[in-house]
This record gives C-alpha cells, sequence and structure tokens, in this order.
C-alpha cells in the first residue's frame, strides 16, 4: 500500500516540467510583460497546465502496449464487457483522488489569478468542464490507437514518444501557442495537439472569449469523433491480427 | 595494485564488448532511440529560441552562453543515456528477479560490475552533435575559451559526470527498499531536465534546490561559467569538493543497501 501511494507521489512530482517553464518564464516576464503575458499570467498559465495535464492525463498507451506484448489482453477479451470500457472506467476512477491532491493547487491558482478565473461565468464554467473532459477523451482515444499498433509493430511506444515530442511543440505545453511565431499557433489550431492541453488551459485561466472557447470546443469534439470513429475500425482489425499473435 | 588496475580494465573491456554486440542485434530499436534523441534535442532549443527572439539577455545570460548550458546538458545527458542509466536499470531488474546474485557472487567489486555492465554505443552521435551545439555557442560568441578556462571546464564537468553517476547510484540504492522504481527514474529525468537552463533562471527555494540537493548547478551552469570565464574560483573550489564529498556518500550508502539486499527468495 505505502508503495503504491509513494508511486502515485513519485508520479505526481515528475509532473514537474510546468513549473520549470513557470520559473523561466516569470525570470524573463521579471523586466516587463512578453505579448500580454506578465509574471501572474505566466504563473497562471503555468499552474494551469500542471492541473490540467493532471486530470486528463492517462496511461492507457503503456498499459495496452504491455498487455499486447505478454497476451494478458486476451483474458479482458473474455470478460463480457470492452476492454476499453474497463480500461477507461479504471482511469476514471482515480480522477477523485488526483482531484483532492491538486486541490491546494486550485487554492494557489485562485489566489493567483483570481477575478481572470471566469468563476462567476455558468456557462464559461461548463465549457472549461466540457473542454477538460473532451482533453482526456482525445488523449485516451489516441492512446488507444497508437497502442494497438502494438499488434503490428515492436516500437508502438517509440510512435507515441514521437506524438509527445510533437505535442510539447504544439499544444502550448512548453510554450504559451501566442508566443510562438504566428505561422506555428496558426498551424497548431488546425492539430489534435493543442485540444488536447493548450485549449482547456487557456480558456480556465480565461485566455480565449466565450464565443471563441465555444468554437475551439467545437473542433475539439470533432477531433474526439474522428479518433473514435479511427479507434473502433482499428480495434477491430488489430483484434483480429491479435488473434493470430498468440494463438 | 596495477595488477587489480590492470585486471578491472581488462574487465571493462569485456563488458564493453558484450554490450557492443548487443547494440549490434538490436540495430533498429537503437537507430530510432537515437533519432528521438534528436528529435528531443530539437525540441528542446524550442523554449531557448522564443525566449531570446523576445529578450537578450535572460537572467544574466546571454543566447549563446545559455546555447552553452544547453550543450554541456546535453553532453551530461548522452553520457546518461548511453553509459550509465542502461547499466542501471538493468540492476533493478536484477534485484526485483533476484538475477543481483550471479552479480554478488562474481569475484569482483559489485559495484564496478553493475556501473558497468550495459552500454548504448550509439548515443556517442548525441554527445558529438551537443559537442556541435557548444562550438557553435562559442562561434555566436566570437571568442574561445582561454586554456586556462577550459582546463577548468573540464575539470567541472568530469565532476559533473561523477555527480550524474553518484545520483544514480543513490537512487538505486532506493531500489533496494522500494521495488519499483520505473517511475524513480522518471521522476530523476524529469528532475534533470531543469539542467538544460542556467540555474540564475530560478529563485529563492528552487535555486537552493538546485544547488545543494540536486546539485543541477553544479552540473551543468559551473562548467559552463567556467568554458565561459565567469566562474569565481572559490565556486568552482566547492563546487569540486562537493563533488568529491557526494560521490563518497554514494559509494557508502550503495555499500550499506547492499547489505540490506536480501534476494528475491527470502
Amino acid at each position: 500500500m505505502v508503495a503504491y501511494r509513494s508511486e502515485f507521489l513519485v508520479w505526481i512530482l515528475s509532473m514537474n516540467m510546468p513549473l520549470v517553464m513557470m520559473a523561466l518564464w516569470t525570470a524573463v516576464a521579471a523586466d516587463g510583460p512578453v505579448g500580454r503575458f506578465g509574471q501572474r499570467d505566466f504563473v497562471s498559465y503555468y499552474l494551469g497546465m500542471f492541473i490540467v495535464r493532471i486530470l486528463a492525463g492517462s496511461w492507457l498507451v503503456w498499459e495496452l502496449t504491455m498487455e499486447i506484448r505478454s497476451g494478458t489482453l486476451a483474458t479482458r477479451l473474455l470478460r463480457p464487457i470492452h476492454p476499453l470500457w474497463a480500461f477507461s472506467a479504471t482511469q476514471l476512477a482515480a480522477v477523485p483522488m488526483r482531484v483532492i491532491v491538486l486541490s491546494p493547487l486550485v487554492v494557489v491558482l485562485y489566489w493567483v489569478a483570481g477575478a481572470r478565473l471566469p468563476l462567476h461565468d455558468p456557462a464559461r464554467v461548463a465549457i472549461v468542464v466540457a473542454a477538460i473532459a473532451g482533453a482526456w477523451l482525445l488523449l485516451f482515444l489516441v492512446m488507444a490507437i497508437i497502442g494497438m499498433l502494438a499488434a503490428y509493430v515492436e516500437s508502438a511506444l517509440s510512435v507515441f514518444d514521437l506524438w509527445l515530442a510533437a505535442q510539447s511543440i504544439l499544444s502550448g505545453f512548453l510554450v504559451p501557442l501566442e508566443l510562438m511565431p504566428a505561422w506555428v499557433a496558426r498551424v497548431a489550431r488546425v492539430l489534435p495537439f493543442r485540444y488536447i492541453l493548450g485549449f482547456p488551459v487557456e480558456t480556465l485561466i480565461g485566455l480565449e472569449s466565450n464565443a471563441t472557447a465555444l468554437r475551439d470546443l467545437g473542433v475539439q469534439w470533432l477531433f474526439i469523433a474522428g479518433a473514435l470513429v479511427a479507434t473502433i475500425a482499428l480495434w477491430r482489425r488489430a483484434l483480429r491480427r491479435f488473434a493470430a499473435f498468440g494463438g | 595494485m596495477k595488477r587489480v588496475l590492470r585486471r578491472y580494465a581488462r574487465l571493462l573491456a569485456v563488458q564493453i564488448r558484450t554490450s557492443f554486440t548487443l547494440a549490434v542485434q538490436y540495430r533498429f530499436d537503437f537507430f530510432v532511440e537515437g533519432a528521438l534523441a534528436v528529435v528531443w534535442l530539437a525540441i528542446a532549443l524550442v523554449p531557448l529560441a522564443v525566449v531570446f527572439a523576445r529578450r537578450t539577455t535572460v537572467a544574466g545570460w546571454s543566447y549563446p552562453e545559455a546555447l552553452v548550458v544547453v550543450g554541456l546538458f546535453s553532453m551530461l545527458k548522452a553520457v546518461l543515456d548511453g553509459g550509465v542509466m542502461p547499466s542501471l536499470n538493468h540492476v533493478v531488474d536484477g534485484i526485483r528477479k533476484g538475477t543481483l546474485d550471479f552479480i554478488l557472487l562474481k569475484p569482483a567489486d559489485a559495484q564496478f560490475l553493475v556501473s558497468t555492465a550495459r552500454f548504448e554505443p550509439w548515443r556517442i552521435l548525441d554527445f558529438v552533435g551537443s559537442i556541435g551545439i557548444v562550438c557553435f555557442a562559442f562561434h555566436r560568441l566570437g571568442r574561445w575559451p582561454t586554456a586556462g578556462h577550459a582546463c577548468t571546464g573540464l575539470l567541472l564537468f568530469s565532476v559533473a559526470l561523477m555527480l550524474v553517476y553518484s545520483l544514480w547510484i543513490l537512487v538505486v540504492s532506493l531500489s533496494f527498499r522500494v521495488v519499483k522504481v520505473d517511475n524513480l527514474s522518471y521522476l530523476f529525468m524529469s528532475i534533470f531536465d531543469a539542467g538544460r537552463w542556467p540555474v540564475h533562471v530560478f529563485k529563492g527555494a528552487l535555486r537552493m534546490l538546485f544547488t545543494v540537493v540536486f546539485p543541477l548547478a553544479l552540473m551543468t551552469t559551473y562548467p559552463a561559467q567556467a568554458l565561459l570565464g565567469t566562474l569565481r574560483g572559490t565556486h568552482a573550489l566547492l563546487a569540486g569538493t562537493g563533488g568529491l564529498l557526494f560521490t563518497a556518500v554514494a559509494r557508502v550508502v550503495w555499500q550499506r543497501s547492499l547489505r540490506s539486499y536480501t534476494s528475491a527468495s527470502s
């Protein structure tokens, strides 16, 4: 039990990258704001990033590749429930614990960003919740798709590494997208990466107006729909392939 | 003494040969990982580029100067990925499965054996690329380090290598108690990542943390300052003794942890 708890703590601690970037950017913004980002904006942006990343985080790709390689997926297939439902249920069950651990940070965020946070506007709160839920779902589906590649190739995890590499730049994870060169920001808007991290954070700390946020939410759920179709199609094919693997 | 040294040199040669054989066996995997390392290196440069597109200096560091730190950081990372991590991950596996017994039975120093168990030769490419970054930085700077500065830089860089290695030994020692270390190594790497920035970027408690507890400053910032000729003599001395002390502590902790190792069967 202690081992599991320490593991959880270690996992949270190893998500420290936004905090390092926060330190860096606040040092940069010490002598005047960067774009429309002052020191406080950077602090709330990266706190928001930290919170969203943990809330919407998922580890499906590692589980799935491991189960496919070792063949333990077979026992899941015997159960009368779709493995992806089971996977998503275990992951969602971890969310309340994450919320408890994160709650002090939310308080800090409220204290730093205060008036900027759109808490007084119920419509906005709804958008933020939908955006975070969508971010979780989108990442989950992407991980399912890449994880199922393990039925075909050895290095599915390397593929996911590539995805992570692209995501760290194009999602606003390292640098807020609006501080990137304009063309990068524009490209990022039509790619899925931003809708996993950058977009929920931007709505959470109030960088976007309600209208833009609502439009982006539509784009996010379009991506989700696309990913869902791809997941279902690929799942059937990969499963046939997996059966060939074990039998 | 001389005979012992010769014996260990021969042992090292054998271990390296084994790793090369292994690496050639899984060529494709190593190639993919090598390519990924280059991608990550390039990505690491993005925030730097974005920051210095807006400012000429950050916390007293100009773009080329910060680039020297990044270069040294990725040199260290290459050594870590290629020479330290694979071996020590191997030990952690051994601790969990109990196969560490076989190593302990061998008539040579256990720490030496486990530390040289695996190498990833392809990481040499990363190392060369990182030297390229440092050279590019000095080229941008328009001046090269004097012989004295280069010597201090080299010396401090070897201290940095020892530090990285010792920290890793400490992590592995911990794995005798907490079995699940893959997460710990992930944590280690994520903190180590902050070393790509000059330590002066961090303020207050964070700077203390990165200087004394997890001495990132000693690993990248000080060697870089030594090369740039901006490091104070007292700092260099402190870094040197600190590094040696850390290594000694790691050795003692390792030996103590080894005593509490009970193999997987018991």
